[in-house]
């Protein structure tokens, strides 16, 4: 298969049109489409940039290049988060010299015409693409929320090549860029769990993270739930799946916009497989979650995806005016941060003890207490990545039970939730 | 013996080959100050990729691969070259950001079903020729 080219993306590559910023963005798109056997480029509409978190100086000095050589953005961009918190960064323990590195790459981003959002849920910090729009982004969850929820046409972009998109305001044309490459192979049932089961909150990361594990790269179709299930809930199932199995897209059958019916999501094809989802799959995929038995916690951190105004508000309702007694950690993004500006709410919980953490989250840079402690969770997303990243080992729970063991130091459980 | 491959990043190396024995993703998984194999529970744990032909059957898509491999070849301690298993989106582009700072990064290529064990030296051409030396 060969690579066809217009002559403007062949004038930018021979230097002869835009800048040398502009050619090496064109040179990252168009080689990655000649080895990923795209045959064209696909115009993208936006872009949300995972490349702004720092890894190691190379990635600096490489988008400050991109900034010296006068690339910039040419369709709107969002960042995902950084590795500081820009309004606080002594929050985050980075030594001197990373700091300043990591500074600098946000700084470059912002140089290059980024949206400065630094967020992991930018879908709801404005930037909402519409059903069949192509885009370019990075971030798993945001990738897994902008093809499910929105039907929006994404492939999981890695750092480099997310701006690279954003630069040449195109994207190799492949995977779920194309319309038959987004049907779903696998159909996972849901139809025999308990209905009350599918009206909790917390049911929606677990299964999340179950359909990363059961389907891996494979495009699951997911039938028997409700059709009231909230975008904040869609927002944790995205989030979960998208941490345990490389998922970019799940079809939920009566929810979301390219699956209004099981033939729609299938594309009139049958199954290769089809699973039915038992009470005891999703109990083993919730303790799956938790990789402590410490009746001790050391710390609460919610927000992954970064938590919006109406998550954080359900926080202070639950905890009714309690204090806590170890470290309570909220992520979110700015725009939510300035929204809980707009009333007594941030006041209230930076009143309980609540630390915000904002532009960055607490497993991508240190900000928890020192390793070795027991962080409780509602997030999938954070009890597949604390471990690993952080030390910290993880304890998921619903967000009651990780209000109420906050406020007691102990792991606190509502047995109800689960039956 | 020879094998011929599908290239991912073209370049020409020779080293010893390592070979991992289970998916690993380079971020999370791979230490980019040490080169060391981090992620707990792998077969190849505590090992270092520099400088080795390091054969992955299956890499694990994270989307700051590329990011780990370009800060690998920055400290000078990239592998020589890098056979996949199957094919990896996002690998290959630290490759090509190191080209376009003046860092020469490894060949990158995809051979199926292969039985190359570790310790055996073997080189890559710009052909994608892999070739047990």
């Amino acid at each position: 298969m060969t690579l066809r080219l217009t002559d403007e993306e062949k004038a930018i590559l021979a230097g002869g049109k835009g800048t040398y910023g502009d050619r090496m963005a064109m040179e990252v798109v168009a080689e990655s489409a000649r080895y990923l056997g795209a045959k064209s480029l696909v115009p993208v509409a936006s872009s949300h940039i995972d490349g702004c978190l720092y890894h190691g100086d190379s990635g600096t000095l490489y988008c400050e290049k991109l900034v010296d050589q006068g690339a910039r953005v040419r369709v709107p961009t969002s960042t995902n988060v950084g590795a500081l918190n820009l309004l606080k960064p002594d929050q985050c323990r980075l030594e001197p010299h990373r700091k300043k590195m990591a500074f600098r790459l946000m700084v470059a981003h912002e140089k290059m015409g980024c949206a400065p959002s630094w967020t992991c849920a930018p879908y709801q910090a404005g930037a909402r693409p519409s059903l069949g729009q192509q885009i370019a982004w990075g971030e798993s969850n945001a990738v897994a929320f902008a093809n499910t929820v929105l039907g929006a046409r994404t492939n999981r972009y890695g750092d480099f090549l997310d701006i690279a998109c954003a630069i040449s305001a195109r994207a190799p044309d492949f995977g779920l860029h194309i319309a038959e490459n987004r049907t779903a192979r696998l159909v996972i049932d849901a139809s025999d769990l308990p209905a009350r089961l599918l009206q909790e909150d917390a049911f929606y990361p677990v299964l999340g993270a179950l359909i990363g594990r059961l389907a891996g790269e494979t495009i699951a179709a997911v039938t028997g739930m409700p059709d009231n299930v909230s975008e904040d809930a869609l927002k944790a199932l995205c989030a979960g799946a998208a941490s345990t199995g490389a998922v970019a897209l799940i079809h939920i059958v009566g929810v979301t916009p390219e699956a209004t019916t099981l033939k729609a999501a299938l594309g009139g094809l049958v199954p290769e497989v089809t699973i039915t989802l038992t009470h005891e799959m999703i109990l083993e995929a919730r303790d799956a979650l938790s990789l402590s038995q410490s009746e001790i916690i050391n710390s609460v951190a919610l927000g992954s995806p970064h938590f919006n105004t109406t998550e954080c508000k359900s926080v202070l309702r639950l905890a009714a005016g309690r204090g806590f007694e170890i470290p309570f950690f909220i992520c979110m993004g700015r725009h939510t941060f300035e929204e809980l500006k707009s009333d007594d709410t941030l006041q209230d919980l930076e009143h309980l003890g609540i630390e915000c953490v904002v532009d960055t989250c607490v497993v991508v840079t240190p900000i928890l207490p020192r390793a070795g402690g027991v962080m409780m969770t509602n997030s999938a997303k954070f009890a597949h990545y604390v471990q690993g990243n952080t030390g910290h080992a993880p304890i998921f729970g619903t967000l009651r039970e990780c209000v109420l063991s906050a406020q007691s130091g102990r792991v606190i459980r509502d047995p109800d939730v689960w039956s | 013996m020879s094998w011929k491959t599908e290239i991912l990043l073209v370049g020409a190396g020779q080293g010893d080959v390592l070979r991992l024995d289970a998916p690993i993703s380079f971020w999370g998984g791979i230490d980019p100050e040490t080169s060391r194999v981090v992620l707990a529970g792998h077969p190849q744990h505590g090992q270092q990729i520099a400088d080795k032909m390091v054969a992955i059957p299956n890499t694990v898509g994270s989307s700051s691969s590329s990011a780990v491999l370009l800060e690998l070849i920055h400290q000078g301690i990239a592998p020589a070259g890098i056979i996949l298993g199957r094919p990896d989106a996002i690998l290959p582009i630290g490759g090509i950001a190191a080209r376009q700072m003046g860092w020469r990064p490894p060949p990158i290529v995809v051979l199926r079903d292969h039985s190359l064990q570790s310790g055996e030296r073997i080189s890559i051409c710009e052909d994608g020729l892999v070739q047990l030396l």
